[in-house]
Order: structure tokens, then sequence, then C-alpha cells
């Protein structure tokens, strides 16, 4: 048990430093896109000296090196500084968008892995057949409509048509459950559309190949039924794939969300940094990015620790 | 009819991708009485395991079964419909596994497979089963028969899994064991005593068996009766002794010509003149991180001396672990050695691949086990022999043509050959071609590592003869390795014997043919069957190696200790082994060269019919 302990430490220490590589790139990337918050605040017609001097104001003068590690300390203890595009600190602009970008998420994720898994393990358990290939086509044409289409299309027939879902998504201060899966519905289905192709696939492939392993052939020469075989011989060693796939399809839920976002007018965070961009929003700008590259380095975090705990050789040495 | 097994017209075909069907098991019958053991025999693709399954009214996908009928105990299981044949599996039919470490599923401890077929077909609670399961442990011979269920797969060895996949079948005592090649992944040491088992568990519960092999020795242990199969067919079907004595059909007369290796070594090599091609000093290596004095984690070979003169072959043996592969890598500068080195041609090789020079990559050519994953099977014939003859000898054009078929002419291919992918070629093919790849390079050493393990004996036999006719037609050296005593002792000029990482008896092939053997190598000999009744009841038991007192630390002990039969107290346990230096023979080992060859040859004739 202590190497698989040792080895979860050194997976989480990587991370740390991943993390850390990662706001350096976020930080380069960022002071590269032209044009800097004082100009853009200013407007074309400032003065070289008034922009100078907010430049001072706002400490843009100073080497990149020592504006990075202000940066570093004030994300580290909580402080991503304040946002040059209307003063506010940026904690709280965040404070204001995460919770609603992780709920959506978080709303999408329990529908979206119980299905795809559904789905890939039972076109592993009849791969070849009518409704293997049904549900094959069936994931790709999802994977493939794109997501503005579909949204739109479910707020033609849903919203317009039938009038039984609302066209936004408002969520009420405090909703019964009822309520919110109303009002989250289409969000939801749209995202599920592009998350459970590639979750259904991944899983549909990595059960397979444990069903054409010897000791597959081998239980059902016990007697045992198919459906054992797929989930209680076959899917616990699958785990360690599936679980990767999982955690990079999730981690599409809280950047990629955008173009929902947009549809439903949704406060979440990946319209969020949209703005930032177009507002030269630098400090808001970079505490996004950080929250994207942390959400998807925990996940793949997440999963890579459950694949090593999944692995017996690891486990039990 | 006091039959349980009748098999009566049976066919069984393939359906490719395509829709194009071929037939894989044709109009084969059998019976099989009551209590007795049938065996099938046959090369890979003569439909053994193909009928064994059969036999549990199971078929690999994209094959069915065609016609005939499988009747076991009064049910025809072809016709029968798949849920009635699932309740038969695992219950009234068992099925033994060829390699059990893959058969068992990694991820769930043994306890809960063995006791998952009587729990499925509902035959006792799960205290009971498991209860009958250690029973089972105990009568298999397993060590720690209360707590070696708790355990997962990778932590047991294989001959211990291939006994508790036994215990798995045994389990819902079943009227019908199948066993499908169930010693062929095992040490000839660890097969005798698994095979012992299985005969005795199998007799003991009076069950009916199916026993699947390619082997006809093992074969003449465990069969009452012996079916022949090729390509599909029923060649010869018969009781044992007259398939072993009185075998009619050309085919099993085949079969039994390559199973009995003849010396293929015409003539010692031409006395050394100067340095020999390869000589091995005081060599250590090992895998892991290496400690500050050099010496790495797991240290898997110490202290080697091995010399191989020009044109000569040396034989090097040892069951799976004991170092054989690894000796290959540090020659081919896989593996850089801990201690010691290796002189080629009286130069000192440099240690890694780095620093070896063309030629000498040119001169020392390694072919693997494995020609299926050695050779791209993407890749023509042509580019796969080409690519050394550009690289080593700057041949383009019609000159690689012409050496490629001069090639494929040495190896005994047609030269059209040439255009065809290495994925479309047999086994065999496919195991010339991965010879002839190193042949290209026109090398003085080829180290052979296990090249006729994954092949069929009337295959493995035909590749051996290219070998010998190789050597005498080009005059390379060979290092050939292999766990096979026999096969050494047929095509090797010289043997070494390797048993956990170090030499414990090396000298020339005559001196293997008879007592005295170093106590290992006795083991290894003694273990390989013969192809007669009654040899594996007559076979001297593995003694329980007498009591020693505790062992001296830091002494450099024999390595074999812990398994040696006749070691000695007070002198094995405390003195590291003499070297003892004869014409061209030498061992480690405290006893005398007398007492050794008293010893060995009472316990040949206790053997002996």
């Amino acid at each position: 048990m202590s190497a698989t302990l040792v080895l979860i430490l050194r997976r989480l220490g990587s991370a740390a430093v991943t993390l850390l590589l990662v706001s350096m790139v976020v930080f380069a990337i960022s002071s590269l896109l032209p044009g800097d918050a004082a100009s853009e605040t200013l407007g074309q017609s400032a003065t070289p000296e008034a922009v100078a001097a907010l430049r001072a104001q706002l400490g843009l003068n100073e080497p990149a090196h020592l504006r990075y590690l202000h940066w570093l300390a004030g994300l580290v203890t909580g402080d991503p500084g304040r946002s040059m595009a209307n003063n506010l600190p940026v904690r709280e602009i965040i404070a204001g968008r995460l919770p609603k970008s992780l709920l959506l998420a978080g709303l999408t994720a329990a529908v979206a892995v119980p299905v795809a898994l559904a789905i890939g393990i039972f076109s592993a358990m009849y791969r070849g057949s009518r409704l293997d290939r049904a549900l094959n086509v069936m994931t790709l044409s999802m994977v493939a409509a794109p997501e503005f289409l579909v949204a739109t299309v479910a707020v033609l027939v849903f919203a317009v048509k039938l009038r039984w879902l609302p066209s936004l998504t408002l969520a009420p201060e405090h909703p019964t459950l009822g309520e919110l899966l109303r009002a989250y519905a289409l969000p939801v289905m749209t995202l599920c559309f592009v998350i459970i192709a590639q979750m259904a696939r991944m899983t549909r492939a990595a059960v397979i190949d444990q069903l054409t392993q010897p000791y597959v052939e081998m239980a059902a020469l016990k007697g045992v039924r198919p459906a054992r075989v797929a989930l209680i011989h076959a899917l616990p060693n699958a785990i360690g794939p599936i679980v990767n796939a999982v955690a990079l399809s999730l981690s599409y839920l809280l950047g990629g969300a955008i173009i929902v976002e947009t549809i439903f007018n949704y406060p979440g965070i990946a319209s969020l940094m949209v703005d930032a961009v177009t507002s030269r929003d630098m400090p808001l700008l970079q505490a996004c990015a950080m929250i994207f590259c942390t959400a998807y380095l925990l996940l793949v975090l997440v999963a890579d620790v459950c694949a090593i705990l999944a692995n017996p050789r690891l486990r039990h040495p | 009819m006091a039959d349980l097994v009748q098999v009566r017209g049976l066919s069984v075909t393939a359906c490719d991708d395509a829709g194009a069907t071929a037939a894989i098991v044709k109009d084969v019958s059998f019976s099989v009485a009551k209590g007795e053991v049938l065996a099938l025999i046959g090369e890979s693709g003569s439909g053994k395991t193909t009928i064994a399954l059969a036999l549990m009214g199971y078929v690999r996908s994209g094959c069915r079964i065609a016609g005939g009928e499988v009747v076991v105990d009064g049910v025809d299981l072809a016709q029968l419909p798949e849920d009635r044949r699932l309740a038969l599996r695992g219950c009234k039919i068992a099925y033994i596994a060829q390699s059990a470490a893959a058969a068992f599923n990694p991820s769930k401890t043994i306890m809960d497979q063995v006791v998952e077929p009587a729990l499925i077909h509902r035959l006792m609670g799960r205290a009971d089963a498991e209860a009958k399961a250690v029973e089972l442990f105990q009568a298999l011979g397993l060590p720690a028969p209360e707590r070696i269920g708790r355990r997962y797969p990778h932590q047991v060895s294989g001959g211990q899994l291939q006994r508790l996949m036994a215990a798995m079948a045994l389990i819902t005592d079943p009227a019908l064991v199948i066993l499908d090649e169930p010693t062929t992944a095992l040490d000839v040491t660890t097969q005798i005593e698994v095979l012992r088992v299985f005969k005795k568990v199998v007799r003991e519960r009076g069950a009916t068996a199916v026993y699947v092999s390619h082997d006809l020795a093992v074969v003449a242990q465990m069969a009452d009766q012996i079916v022949v199969l090729n390509r599909g067919e029923v060649r010869e079907a018969g009781r044992t002794d007259q398939i072993l004595h009185a075998p009619a059909d050309p085919y099993t007369q085949t079969l039994m010509a390559a199973a009995r290796p003849a010396p293929r070594v015409q003539a010692a090599p031409a006395p050394a003149a100067a340095a020999p091609l390869l000589e091995i000093r005081g060599l250590s290596a090992g895998y892991g991180r290496r400690d500050a004095a050099g010496r790495p984690a797991s240290l898997v070979l110490a202290d080697i001396d091995l010399r191989i003169e020009r044109g000569a072959t040396l034989g090097v043996i040892g069951e799976s672990g004991s170092g054989k592969s690894t000796l290959a890598r540090v020659v081919a500068g896989l593996l850089a050695p801990a201690a010691g080195e290796v002189l080629f041609d009286g130069q000192p090789l440099p240690p890694g691949l780095a620093g070896r020079s063309a030629e000498q990559f040119r001169r020392i050519q390694i072919v693997f086990q494995n020609a299926d994953t050695a050779l791209n099977p993407a890749h023509r014939v042509s580019r796969i022999l080409g690519r050394p003859l550009e690289l080593y000898h700057g041949l383009k054009g019609a000159a690689r043509e012409r050496r490629i078929a001069e090639l494929l002419d040495l190896i005994r291919l047609p030269a059209a050959l040439a255009g065809r992918r290495a994925g479309e070629l047999s086994g065999g093919q496919k195991q010339r071609i991965n010879l002839a790849r190193a042949l290209a390079a026109d090398p003085d050493l080829i180290l052979c590592d296990e090249v006729t393990s994954a092949l069929d004996t009337v295959v493995a036999a035909a590749i051996l003869d290219l070998l010998a006719e190789l050597r005498r037609e080009l005059g390379v050296s060979f290092m050939f390795i292999s766990h096979d005593i026999s096969t050494v002792r047929s095509i090797c000029d010289d043997v070494a014997v390797l048993y956990a990482g170090r030499l414990v008896e090396a000298g020339a092939r005559a001196a293997f043919a008879a007592p005295p053997f170093h106590p290992y190598t006795h083991l290894l000999v003694s273990s390989v069957p013969e192809m007669r009744r009654g040899w594996l009841e007559a076979a001297a038991v593995a003694q329980p190696p007498p009591r020693v007192g505790p062992l001296a630390e830091g002494a450099a002990l024999c390595s074999f200790l812990a398994r040696c039969p006749v070691r000695i107290d007070g002198l094995c346990n405390v003195q590291p082994p003499t070297r003892r230096i004869g014409a061209g023979h030498e061992d480690l080992c405290h006893r005398s060269t007398e007492d050794l060859r008293r010893l060995q040859q009472a316990a040949g004739r206790s053997a002996a019919p």
C-alpha cells in the first residue's frame, strides 16, 4: 500500500509543478496580447501622457518577472488582483460566475456519464450487432452536429414550438428541483450531445479490449452469463482508460461551454473569459485561464489516481 | 454404452469478415468411456482446441458448429439452446486453459474466481464452496491452502496458477474435464509436478478427461486413448500403446520422429586456432537502479564465465528467470554489464549499444523468440531482408535483389516469397525470415533466443535442421538459448546450464549424455517426459531436500541450495561450492563426481521400465 501512496504523492507533486509551468505560460501569453489595459481603458483619443500615467498607476511599467511574482503570490493567497475594466476585485467577479458554471457542469456530468457508460458497455457487449451499429451512428452524428445547431434546433422545438421549456436559462434564487431541471434541461442536453459520444466510444473500446482477453473466454466457459462477464469481469479491468476518457470529456464543460452560455444567455465562466479578452482585462483573463487549467489538471489527476487504485498489481504488490 | 462423450461427424466452420467460410474441423468422430482420458493431439491449426471447446457447446466468435453431434452424458450440445449450455459449462463440463496467467482475471482474488462456478450454478453456499476450494488446494499440493485464495493472480507462480485453475475446474465435481495444453507454458521441472497432481486428482475424483496437447511424450503419460488430428481431420485414433509403438498413419510417424530429437551435429568444429570468438569473463548484470558499487537493484546474472569457439555452437539452458535472455542481451549490447567483460575475437566489446562500431553490430546478430513480434507484419520480406543488406553492405538495386534471393534459398524458402508481407506468412516461415534477417548481415555470431519454443514440434525440428545446415555451410557460431535440454543436446557442441543467474555446469555435449550431472542438471534431464507409458509414475519423485542448518551469512552459497535433493548439512549451507574442472567439463557442487554418478545412476535405474 505504501508503494501506491508514494506513486500517488509523486503524481500530486508533478501536478503541482505542471500548474506552476502553466501559470508562467498563461502570464507570458497574456503579455503578448496586443494593446494593454491602460490604452484600452482610456480609448483612442487619450494623450500619451495620460496612458503613461495610468500605466504607472497600474504597475504595468515594472519588469515582467516582478509582475509575475506579484501575480503568483496574489493567486496563491486567493487574491488575483483587480479587474482593469471595472475595478472590481477579480475574486468577486469570479465568485459570481464559477458556481453557476460548476452547477451546469455538474448537472451535465450527472446525466452524461451514466448514459455514456451504458451506451459504451452495451455496444461492447453486442459488438458487431445492429444495436452496436445503431448506437455507433447515433453517437457519431451527435458529435458531428455543431453545438450552435443543436442548441438552436432544441430552442426552436422545445421552447418556441412546444413551449415546454424556457429558451433562456435563468436560475431562480432558491429553486425547487423541478424548477432547476426545467431551467437547465436545454443547455444540459446540448452539452451532453458534445461529450457523450467521446466517452461512450472510449468505454466501448476499453471494454472490448478486455472482452477479447483469455480470462473472459475462461469466464464464459465457467458458465458465467454475458452480462455478468461484462460487468463483473471485464469492467473492473477497463476502469483505467474509462476514467481517463471521462476526465478529458468533463474538462470541456467549464471552458468549452461558451457557445451554450451565449445561446442560453447563461452567466458562466467561459463567457466571462471571452469578455476579459475583448476588454484586455489581463488579471481577469489570467485568473480564468488558471481556473480552467486547474480544473483540467484536477480531473486528470483524479483519473490517474483512480487508474492507479484500480490496478491490482499496484494495490497488492 | 458406458461412453460419456460421443462426438459424431462434428464439423466447425469459420467465417471471415468477407463472408467466406472455411472448414476448420471436418467430420470428426470419437468417443470417451466414463473414467477414461482421451488425448487430442496435433499441431497448431489442427483444430484440437476448437474440438475441445465444441465439447462445451462453445465456439469462438466467427465460428459455428456446421454439423454433427456432440453428446455429453446423453445431451447433444450442438443442438442445445444457449441458456442450457451455459448451465452445463463450468458445472458438468469444466475447462482448464493453456495459460493460467492469462485465464485468471487480474483484478479479482483467486478465491473469488475459484468458487465462482459453484456459486453461479447455485451448487453450494459461499462458505461451503470456500471450504471445498481449500480442500482442493490441499489435494493439488498448493502451499498455504488456507491463505492462497486471498491472493491475486500476479502474486503466485505460473505452476501454482495452473493448479489453482484445476481447483476452479474441479470445484463443481464435473463429469468431464477438458485440459487444453495445461502444461505447455510451464518449465519442465514444474510440468512434471503439475502433471502428477492432475493425474492423481482426475483419477481420484473419477472424472472423465479430454487432454489436448501437441506433446506426444506428455500425452503418453496422461491418456488411455489418442486421437491424432491434422488440419481439422482425424488421421489416426487408437489406444495409447498402439499409437506410440505402432503408428499406422504417416503423419503420426512424422510427429513421433520430430518429438525425438536426433543429434544434428556431425563433427566437432575444427580445433580453435587462436582466441575464441566470444569470451565472457566474470560477467554480472541486472536491472534497476545501480547502487554506489555499481550493483543493479535486481541482479540477474552473477559471475558468468563462458567461451564460444569459432564455428561452434554453445547451448545455454535454464528455466524461466534463470537469466538466459539477459545473457543474450548483454552480448548483443542491449544491456550494459554491471561487472566483468565480454571479449569478441579477442577485443573487449563496449558495454552498451552506443560504444559499438557498425562492424561490431554486423558481426553479432540476435534472433528473437517470437517472430510474430520481431518482424513488422506490414513490411514485405524484401524490405525486411533488404534493410540490413543496405545498412551493412551498401547493397542496392539488382545486387540487393540477388542477395535476397540467395538468402531465401539459404533458408529453403521460394524466392517468390520476397514480395509477401510478414503478416501473411506461417509461423515457421516467419521464423526462417527472422533468421535470414540475421544472416543478411553476414555475422560471425548469431544469438538465438528460444527460436523454436513458439513453434510446433515438426516445424521446430525443421528449423533445427536448418540451423545445423547453416553451421556447416557458413561456419557461423551460435549461442543457442533454450529451456529444452533435449533440443540443446541435439544441436550444440557445448552446453552451459544456468540456475538463478549462476552458471552451475558447463562442458562439452558428450558430458551431458550420462551422469554425473550437477544436481540441477540432473533434475532438468530427468524431468523431460519420455515417450513411454508409466514414465510419470516411475520418474524419480522430486525428493524434499534434506534438512540443513541455518545458512551462513555473506558467503556466496550454492544458488541451487534451496531445491537441491542431495545437499549436505554443514557443507552446502556454510561454504561456497567448489568449481571442479575436468576435461572440458566443470560444475559448481560440493558433491564429488563419483558421488553424483552413483546417486544419479541409482535414480536412473529405479525409473527405468
